[in-house]
């Protein structure tokens, strides 16, 4: 079942939480909303299931506009950030209320609504559970629990509000495996939420990032990592070094300093300030090449099977990350070392780019 | 702090504070009681089952068991409608609301009678109006009724606001995705998740209902036999130097306080949890 909203705008006095958003979800598909907290993710999902009205534009599920249909009529199972577990009914009768509120006429048959409450427990490894009430389970449980009642129904559509955020990290990285293997089993449409970069980039098929109620860029988890629209996507999608230049004739330069860029840029660039970002793991220390400038190591630290350096460049204080299996030992403290940009994306400033016509802030990736 | 007191000096201001309490508690609470039943048996049980039989008598309790249910289930009604308004929706005057229902609580219940005087009083606002149509409100049962519902509003309302407001709305939203109707929500989620509270501010509400005196007093007009409620009665019996018939029928509503306390300490052991929520809310 796919879902299309269109021009989705919403309000909340003079607060704009949503601002004519557009986004299509092919069948099938797993979609991550990503954002920072505030940026509308939580509101654009509630819109879809019917819980909140939009103030103008329409949502789209499967071919059909349901503006005028009901939370109840939408055929869309819906998992709250804290689960909303019935919290005086055993998790059995909560996985069925979906079924047992029906019209009497699509009423499944007692025995029919037992069976698929025990095979709903069995598919979400909760056998033997069905008769404890929510108090009584675990987190992880709880969420399962409530992945049940929300699938009991079987909706055209699934959607996530947050499904990791109140797990510990152990739980979340196994439950996070589960639920992807399972979206691909029953391939259903699902759209979740998470303000969590490496969940949206492991989980979804797309991920669509949201800021002030505006979607920064949608693609897949490689083009968005890869090749970010904005500033604010190659921020927000992991750790990154912000450096302002200026561009001068083909040349990028930080303080009159060129960069020690691997790939440099077209000679016909247009010239201006711009902002370059760097990824820590981008930046190769040790390297000599023609364009290897020398900086100082001022720190290091060690991160699990990486090493992070900090390091002083020209006046620029930089992270950088290097494997630590290496055979050869960390760069000591306040040594100089060659160090060279393997990869780095370049916006034009907002200010620059309107001078020189551009119309939009567009990216250039400089890669190998 | 110190769990031990170090020496017999504290020990003794404990004794001390502790007997006082227990004394005021004695002097105040406990002597009171016990003296409304010592006074009502004083001649006898003869003479106590013939002050309660009699018509006067009979006729009052009859009209508190038609008063106190009428608004106890109109409160209960419009105490549930309004604490889900208020913790389920935001919208202009709901912090105006929510000090309203407060009202019956720091207004004089005497007020509060003169007020339904002036409206439905026969040279009220809308009394010739009602009184044309044949209904007569003041100085008859519907008077007594609004009065009992004015005075005895915030009980249910109380309880439920603080709750609601902190189970917030996902349950029933969660249940409005799932397919259901509106009393299919408020029947197998609203209610189930609120029923101690509900129960505790609904015996709250009938303790009050069954003891009011000031509104109903200006409202009844005290018509000996018809609108006189079990309170008003008692005053009129004590008035006539009748003690034994005034303690007789005080000694019922004494009972009832009884009962509702023992009610009201066990649903608060058994499910302390969910009116400490409430408890809160009424402090804050």
């Amino acid at each position: 079942m796919t879902v299309a909203i269109r021009g989705i705008s919403r309000r909340y006095g003079a607060a704009s939480a949503l601002a004519a958003l557009d986004l299509a979800v092919s069948a099938g598909e797993f979609v991550a909303l990503l954002g920072p907290s505030g940026a509308g993710k939580t509101t654009l999902l509630r819109i879809i299931a019917g819980l909140d009205r939009p103030d103008a534009g329409s949502v789209v599920i499967s071919g059909r506009d349901v503006h005028d249909l009901s939370p109840r009529d939408r055929q869309i199972g819906f998992v709250f950030q804290n689960y909303a577990l019935f919290r005086h009914m055993t998790v059995a009768d909560n996985i069925a209320f979906g079924l047992t509120v029906k019209p009497r006429r699509q009423r499944p048959p007692r025995a029919e609504i037992a069976a698929r409450v025990s095979e709903l427990l069995d598919l979400m490894r909760l056998t033997g559970l069905g008769g404890r009430f929510p108090a009584q389970l675990s987190g992880g449980q709880r969420q399962r629990a409530a992945l049940a009642r929300a699938l009991a129904v079987n909706p055209k559509v699934l959607l996530l509000d947050e499904p990791f955020g109140a797990l510990d990290a152990k739980v979340r990285v196994e439950l996070r495996e589960w639920l992807r293997d399972l979206q691909r089993q029953l391939r259903l449409t699902t759209i979740f939420v998470t303000h969590d970069q490496h969940e949206a980039l492991q989980l979804a098929d797309r991920v669509a990032i949201l800021n002030h109620g505006r979607i920064e860029q949608v693609g897949t988890p490689a083009e968005v990592y890869d090749r970010p629209a904005t500033p604010f996507v190659t921020e927000f999608l992991g750790a990154t070094n912000r450096i302002e230049v200026e561009i001068r004739g083909g040349r990028v330069l930080a303080s009159g300093r060129p960069l020690p860029l691997l790939c440099g840029i077209a000679a016909d660039h247009p010239d201006g300030p711009a902002t370059l970002f760097v990824r820590p793991h981008d930046i190769e220390i040790g390297a000599i090449s023609a364009s290897s400038e020398r900086a100082r190591i001022r720190g290091t630290s060690v991160n699990g099977p990486r090493r992070l350096l900090h390091i002083e460049f020209g006046g620029l204080r930089l992270s950088a990350e290097i494997p630590r299996n290496d055979a050869s030992a960390a760069p000591l403290l306040e040594t100089e070392q060659a160090i060279a940009f393997k990869k780095a994306i370049l916006f034009p400033r907002p200010d620059a780019a309107r001078s020189t016509g551009l119309g939009r802030v567009s990216a250039t990736v400089l890669t190998e | 702090m110190a769990a031990e007191p170090r020496n017999c000096r504290q020990i003794v201001v404990r004794a001390m504070l502790t007997a006082s309490a227990l004394a005021i508690v004695a002097l105040f609470l406990v002597i009171p009681a016990v003296f409304v039943f010592a006074q009502a048996f004083a001649r006898g049980l003869g003479y106590f089952v013939a002050a309660l039989a009699e018509p006067d008598a009979l006729a009052s309790i009859r009209l508190t068991l038609i008063v106190t249910p009428i608004a106890v289930i109109g409160n209960t009604v419009f105490g549930l409608a309004a604490a889900w308004c208020i913790a389920r929706f935001d919208f202009r005057g709901k912090n105006a609301l929510v000090t309203l229902i407060d009202l019956p609580f720091s207004v004089s219940p005497v007020i509060a009678g003169l007020v339904f005087i002036l409206l439905f009083g026969a040279q009220g606002w809308f009394g010739p109006w009602t009184i044309a149509y044949g209904i007569h409100i003041i100085f008859a049962i519907p008077g007594i009724v609004l009065a009992t519902i004015f005075v005895t509003f915030p009980f249910v309302a109380r309880q439920l606001i603080p709750l609601m407001r902190q189970q917030g709305r996902d349950e029933e939203e969660a249940a409005l995705v799932l397919g259901a109707s509106f009393f299919q929500i408020l029947r197998r989620v609203t209610l189930p998740n609120v029923k101690w509270a509900l129960l505790y501010g609904v015996l709250l509400c009938n303790a009050r209902a069954m003891g009011e005196f000031g509104a109903v007093s200006v409202v009844s007009g005290r018509i000996r036999g018809e609108t006189t409620t079990m309170p008003l009665h008692i005053e009129i019996l004590y008035n006539e130097y009748n003690l034994v018939g005034a303690f007789a029928v005080s000694s019922l509503l004494v009972l009832l306080a009884l009962v509702t306390l023992v009610a009201k300490a066990l649903i608060e052991r058994r499910h302390g949890g969910e009116l400490a929520a409430a408890a809160r809310g009424i402090a804050r």
